[in-house]
């Protein structure tokens, strides 16, 4: 099943005003928004620019801190992560398109942690489904699904940005 | 993910891996190799230097020959990746004790080791290793005998590529002691599976081998004529230690005809690199204006060594 492109704009625009209202609740007026590859740093990249924030989302790639390195090894084509400013004392916006296992996501926090000592994490995701395996909840969420366990979520982007779902076998978010 | 079952360097039988070689590498596993480098170059701006991907594993240094800076990027790469390290100084091990290889190799083995990486001034002594160990261990070759040196060409070409994008378009020159070489070995085959449509390599004869150009590279005597247009040139050092008679008249003599003084950097070509895998024999084989100049690369060449090292590491402990 495809999301249409508006389905998935309403989507984008949801956490857009919830994250802006998380930052005016909360006092935060200087975030630094961090995406991780390559569906998060799409929507990262689109928050940053709709949100008219200064310069550029960073890009967290976690392939190096997953938790499965001996079970699948490592891809050679691996994005470099961008983390264009410090990341001590202030607050991150952790941004990802899929919130499944909550391993991607633990991998994202340990990787952050090794660039400095933010203030805050606050997690962003567009869609969050069922098969959590850690103890990991997003405190922004688009829209949550309930999903069998031979189907996946798939950002497709980065121009339009479009939300499928598909069978396990078709790739997808599986981690 | 790599997997190429007809390489015999990065094997991949009963869990095996070795990376002993570069003769029989694809190309598209050299760039892979070169790319996953790239990937692992921005740990080093990292606030903390470290990645979690070995984590409890076990890589030993074997080194049973003198080595700076293989061995300690080596050692670094593997403390970025976050695998325990041991560094074994066979000057003071057991092996002066009497203990042969293959017992130093068991005790090692026992200890639940996962890889070494082992220089050894005889070829053949890291695929003679790796023969020889159980098959859950990893070799490196970290250079044997005048063999192969292939981590030090992966990171040759890897700093080529910083400044190169096409290897296609390339003229390369390799200029010293040919004869001796395990690195000019390494780069020759690297070249050509990388399609560099243009090797040189330059020296005296009594240090160029025997049908050195069927190794598809062109000799040259005269290394005016030899480095002419070159994008990049390749300095070794002379090796001494492994010269059992007289290669040279004296060493003022080589510095003359192949020394790269500075009055050569006219002839390379405009953006040309001045490289040398080190140690530098200054007034020998490369002048100090050169060697600390802006045509040189010889220092990034080791900062690169930390992170190609860390992508061999890593892929030749791939399940």
């Amino acid at each position: 099943m495809k999301y249409s492109k508006d389905q998935t704009n309403d989507l984008l625009l949801k956490i857009e005003n919830s994250l802006r209202a998380y930052l005016l609740k909360n006092g935060i007026t200087d975030p630094i928004i961090i995406g991780v590859h390559t569906g998060g740093a799409w929507i990262a990249d689109w928050l940053q620019k709709t949100m008219s924030l200064e310069g550029k989302a960073a890009a967290l790639n976690i392939s190096f801190y997953r938790d499965d390195f001996s079970k699948v090894g490592v891809n050679p084509k691996v994005e470099p992560t961008e983390m264009p400013v410090s990341i001590d004392d202030k607050h991150v916006i952790l941004v990802d398109d899929v919130l499944f296992t909550g391993r991607t996501t633990r991998a994202a926090i340990n990787e952050i942690f090794d660039f400095g000592r933010p203030l805050s994490v606050t997690l962003v995701v567009l869609i969050e489904r069922n098969g959590k395996e850690l103890p990991i909840s997003a405190d922004i969420v688009g829209e949550k699904l309930f999903l069998e366990n031979n189907k996946n979520v798939k950002l497709c982007g980065p121009e339009p940005l479009i939300l499928e779902i598909i069978d396990k076998d078709e790739g997808g978010q599986g981690y | 993910m790599i997997k190429d079952p007809v390489n015999k360097n990065i094997v991949s039988q009963k869990d095996l891996r070795h990376f002993l070689d570069i003769e029989n590498l694809s190309q598209s596993l050299i760039l892979d190799i070169l790319d996953l480098a790239e990937s692992f170059a921005g740990v080093s701006g990292q606030p903390v230097k470290k990645v979690p991907l070995l984590r409890g594993k076990t890589i030993v240094n074997l080194f049973f020959e003198a080595s700076t800076r293989t061995r300690t990027t080596f050692e670094l790469a593997a403390k970025r990746l976050s695998a325990d390290f041991l560094n074994i100084n066979i000057d003071y091990s057991a092996t002066k004790k009497g203990e042969t290889l293959l017992d130093t190799l068991r005790n090692l083995e026992a200890m639940h080791c996962d890889m070494f990486i082992v220089r050894h001034p005889s070829s053949g002594a890291s695929e003679f290793i790796s023969k020889n160990v159980s098959q859950n261990i990893s070799v490196i070759n970290a250079g044997d005998g005048r063999h192969a040196h292939p981590t030090q060409a992966m990171l040759d070409v890897f700093t080529i590529r910083k400044y190169f994008s096409d290897f296609k378009k390339l003229k390369i020159a390799i200029v010293g002691d040919i004869l001796h070489s395990r690195v000019a070995r390494s780069l020759m085959h690297a070249f050509r599976i990388l399609e560099v449509p243009d090797i040189r390599v330059i020296g005296p004869k009594t240090l160029l081998p025997n049908g050195v150009q069927h190794m598809g590279v062109t000799p040259y005597v005269d290394m005016d004529e030899g480095i002419k247009n070159c994008d990049v040139v390749i300095m070794l050092r002379l090796q001494n230690e492994r010269m059992n008679s007289s290669f040279i008249p004296d060493e003022n003599e080589y510095y003359n005809l192949y020394g790269f003084t500075p009055n050569r950097l006219d002839l390379i070509s405009k953006n040309g690199k001045v490289m040398h895998p080190g140690p530098v024999n200054r007034g020998v084989e490369i002048s100090s204006e050169v060697a600390d100049g802006d045509r040189s690369v010889i220092l990034q060449q080791v900062s690169n060594g930390i992170a190609v090292r860390m992508a061999i590491l890593s892929l030749s402990m791939q399940p």
